[in-house]
């Protein structure tokens, strides 16, 4: 910045004085610009294609629906120019029993079998069942053939799901993750109580994220202020020991965890040798475990940055308050928090955002009541195999994510978003 | 802060309790890395203390089984290529962010650093489907591209801190002299980011080293890396193997953090400008 504001006078001072001179200024410096943005070329595409291009299409699939429009195109078609109320006529029928008989037989059948199962579950075994049956005799009704066939075919309720879902685009994964549904009239509706998971994810991610925030701040606070009052030689001492665990592997310090806290672990095999507790206390896979770990893992991500924001605190602003009559707490409360309060937002700030990311700590260390949104994405991914939902739920987390760095980036400044 | 005979009572106490929870807290952070070390000498088979005895046992077991071995190369082989593209790519980046003066120059440094912002189970999974498509899944290449997109962030982080110490004169003076441009690169501008470029790269193989979730995802047991290798035997039974493999982690990631703290200190020393006192 101050190169520009210094480079510019003088560039306007050789043009008074010498047109041509400057039109060879500027030429070079266009050629310089050029070489610097040859330089960041690469990265630039590099991020583009392996990173924001991977992301954007993630994001896409939460959206997308090509299933319907690609393995039943005559049904698709049918269907979007349908009212969507009742029963369909004889051409729907049509539609999806040449449809069912074109893919008979080939893994595509599979696809949309289990693209329509997220929906209505139960219309695999359907489309399975109908397409061992066709094709339906010629000059033939389609309409009576599949329901006889299966009574299903009867029932609006299919036909309004398949109405819903023939878009190119589709709602129903951000919906679905958000616990909600569309009536066949398309009215919005909370799903049945026992199918409701999300809403609680959230919560309990919510809660997690949290009470690792709360605790990672109230212990890292004091301990910075230590730190910033230490000598010298005690200060690096004590940094040090805060930036071992910081450079470990997350993995090796959520395993460690796991030996420690279980029922033969250290800390249970302590508290009974010291006769606070007669038997072992569970403290691991389950939100004792999680919390201990998280806590362990992010607490450095607390300490570092109101440390950093501590040493910049001078004494004399407390000796002044101090002499002018101020208690210990008054001085703590008045001078002392509000100077450090950007250290304590940038570290919170820090340790929320990357805890309700957090998978392969409570993956290890919780049980299957205390896993967060990451394990439900990993979930949707590996073993459900429900992409849309998987990335409907990645982009929630997005959102919330980018939400709280934008609005606490600018509170506090970007750059005090750094570790180190 | 002097703590004359005139501090009250009060804050005297406040201080020692806040020291003693210090130090309390400090135990509690290095506290399960001492677990892990001594159990992985333990001549047991159990990770019980008090120990049965010590042993070697399940560091031969680590170093001969082909499972860790083959681990364990895998894991340097990934790092060392990611180290390597990615110092290059993210040095010429952080070079070009400097030397230049655009209108886009803020965009483009945040383009740079978000991967470290977004929560790697989403860079994990849209990896996935992203190398899914393009036939990546399961190759030694795919897993060095995701790493890189990780590394890329800190590598250029921690070259455009030392730049903002860096004298813009300096390869001006070498270039009046009639040094060409990659003569200057080479004796004047690399000699003085250098410490900034190591720990970049230090950076960028322990992001690469210690990662779990990606490879997770994209990798087949073929390019299982070490920490892959130990999150399936957590998952599983935490045998004394995994400790002895979780010390070798360790150990690689504790000393370059040394590295980089004395990379830190001397780049320092050397931004200092001259006759300013600490």
């Amino acid at each position: 910045m101050t190169a520009m504001a210094s480079a510019s006078p003088r560039s306007v001072s050789v043009a008074v004085e010498n047109p041509g001179l400057a039109a060879q200024v500027s030429a070079s410096e266009r050629k310089h610009l050029i070489k610097m943005l040859a330089l960041l070329a690469p990265s630039v595409i590099f991020t583009a294609l392996f990173f924001v291009l991977p992301l954007a299409l993630f994001m896409f699939r939460s959206v997308d629906n090509p299933e319907i429009q690609t393995y039943l195109p005559r049904t698709a078609e049918v269907m979007q120019s349908w009212s969507g109320q009742g029963e369909p006529d004889e051409a729907a029928f049509a539609a999806i029993a040449a449809d069912l008989n074109a893919i008979r037989g080939q893994p595509s059948l599979g696809l949309i079998g289990r693209r329509l199962n997220y929906a209505l579950p139960g219309a695999r075994g359907l489309l399975t069942k109908t397409a061992r049956r066709l094709p339906i005799a010629e000059g033939a009704s389609a309409k009576d053939a599949l329901i006889a066939i299966d009574k299903q075919w009867a029932d609006p309720a299919l036909w309004g799901v398949l109405h819903q879902q023939s878009g190119r685009l589709t709602d129903f994964y951000l919906l679905t993750a958000l616990d909600l549904h569309k009536s066949p009239e398309g009215e919005l509706r909370r799903v049945a109580p026992e199918q409701r998971i999300f809403i609680d994810l959230y919560g309990r991610t919510l809660s997690v994220s949290l009470t690792v925030t709360a605790l990672c701040l109230l212990i890292g606070f004091p301990v910075a202020a230590v730190m910033a009052r230490a000598g010298k030689r005690a200060a690096s001492w004590m940094l040090m020991l805060v930036l071992v665990p910081f450079w470990t592997s997350l993995l090796v310090r959520s395993t460690a965890w796991v030996i420690l806290l279980q029922n033969e672990g250290l800390v249970n095999k302590a508290l009974m040798a010291l006769g606070i507790i007669s038997s072992p206390l569970p403290l691991v896979f389950n939100r004792a475990g999680v919390i201990i770990a998280m806590v362990h893992v992010l607490l450095p991500y607390a300490i570092l940055p109101i440390y950093s924001v501590m040493k910049g605190v001078s004494g004399n602003h407390l000796r002044a308050a101090a002499s002018l009559g101020a208690s210990p707490l008054r001085v703590f409360r008045t001078v002392y928090l509000p100077l450090t309060l950007p250290g304590v937002a940038a570290g919170g700030t820090l340790v929320f955002v990357l805890s309700v990311g957090f998978y392969v700590t409570p993956a290890l260390v919780g049980g299957p009541g205390d896993q967060m949104i990451g394990y439900f994405i990993a979930y949707f991914t590996n073993s459900a195999v429900n992409w849309g939902l998987a990335s409907a739920l990645g982009a929630f987390l997005l959102i919330v994510v980018a939400a709280i760095y934008l609005a606490l980036g600018k509170l506090v400044g970007f750059n005090r978003l750094r570790v180190r | 802060m002097r703590s004359g005979s005139s501090t009250p009572l009060i804050e005297r106490l406040a201080l020692s309790g806040g020291r003693a929870f210090t130090y309390a807290v400090l135990v509690f952070l290095v506290a399960p890395i001492f677990v892990v070390f001594p159990l992985s000498f333990t001549a047991g088979q159990l990770l019980v203390f008090p120990l049965p005895g010590w042993s070697l046992q399940w560091y031969r077991e680590f170093f001969t089984s082909p499972l860790w071995t083959g681990a364990l190369l895998n894991s340097l082989f990934v790092g060392i290529v990611t180290t390597i593209v990615a110092t290059v790519l993210g040095t010429m980046a952080a070079l070009g962010l400097h030397g230049a003066r655009f209108r886009l120059k803020p965009f483009i440094m945040a383009l740079l650093v978000t991967p470290i912002a977004v929560p790697v189970v989403i860079i994990a999974v849209s990896a996935f489907y992203f190398f899914a498509a393009v036939n990546l899944v399961g190759t030694y290449i795919g897993l060095i591209l995701a790493h890189v997109a990780l590394a890329l962030p800190f590598v250029v982080i921690t070259v455009s801190a030392t730049l903002q110490g860096f004298d813009p004169n300096l390869p001006r003076a070498a270039a009046s002299l009639g040094a060409s441009p990659l003569r200057t690169l080479r004796t004047v501008t690399l000699p003085m980011i250098a410490p900034g470029v190591a720990s970049g790269s230090v950076f960028a193989f322990v992001t690469s080293f210690d990662e779990l979730v990606i490879a997770l995802f994209i990798t087949s047991p073929q390019q299982r890396t070490l920490p892959r290798q130990i999150f399936s035997g957590v998952s599983e039974n935490i045998s004394p193997t995994i400790t002895a493999a979780a010390v070798v982690l360790l150990m690689v990631s504790v000393v370059l953090m040394l590295v980089m703290e004395w990379l830190r200190a001397r780049s320092e020393r050397m931004r200092r400008p001259v006759g300013a006192e600490q």
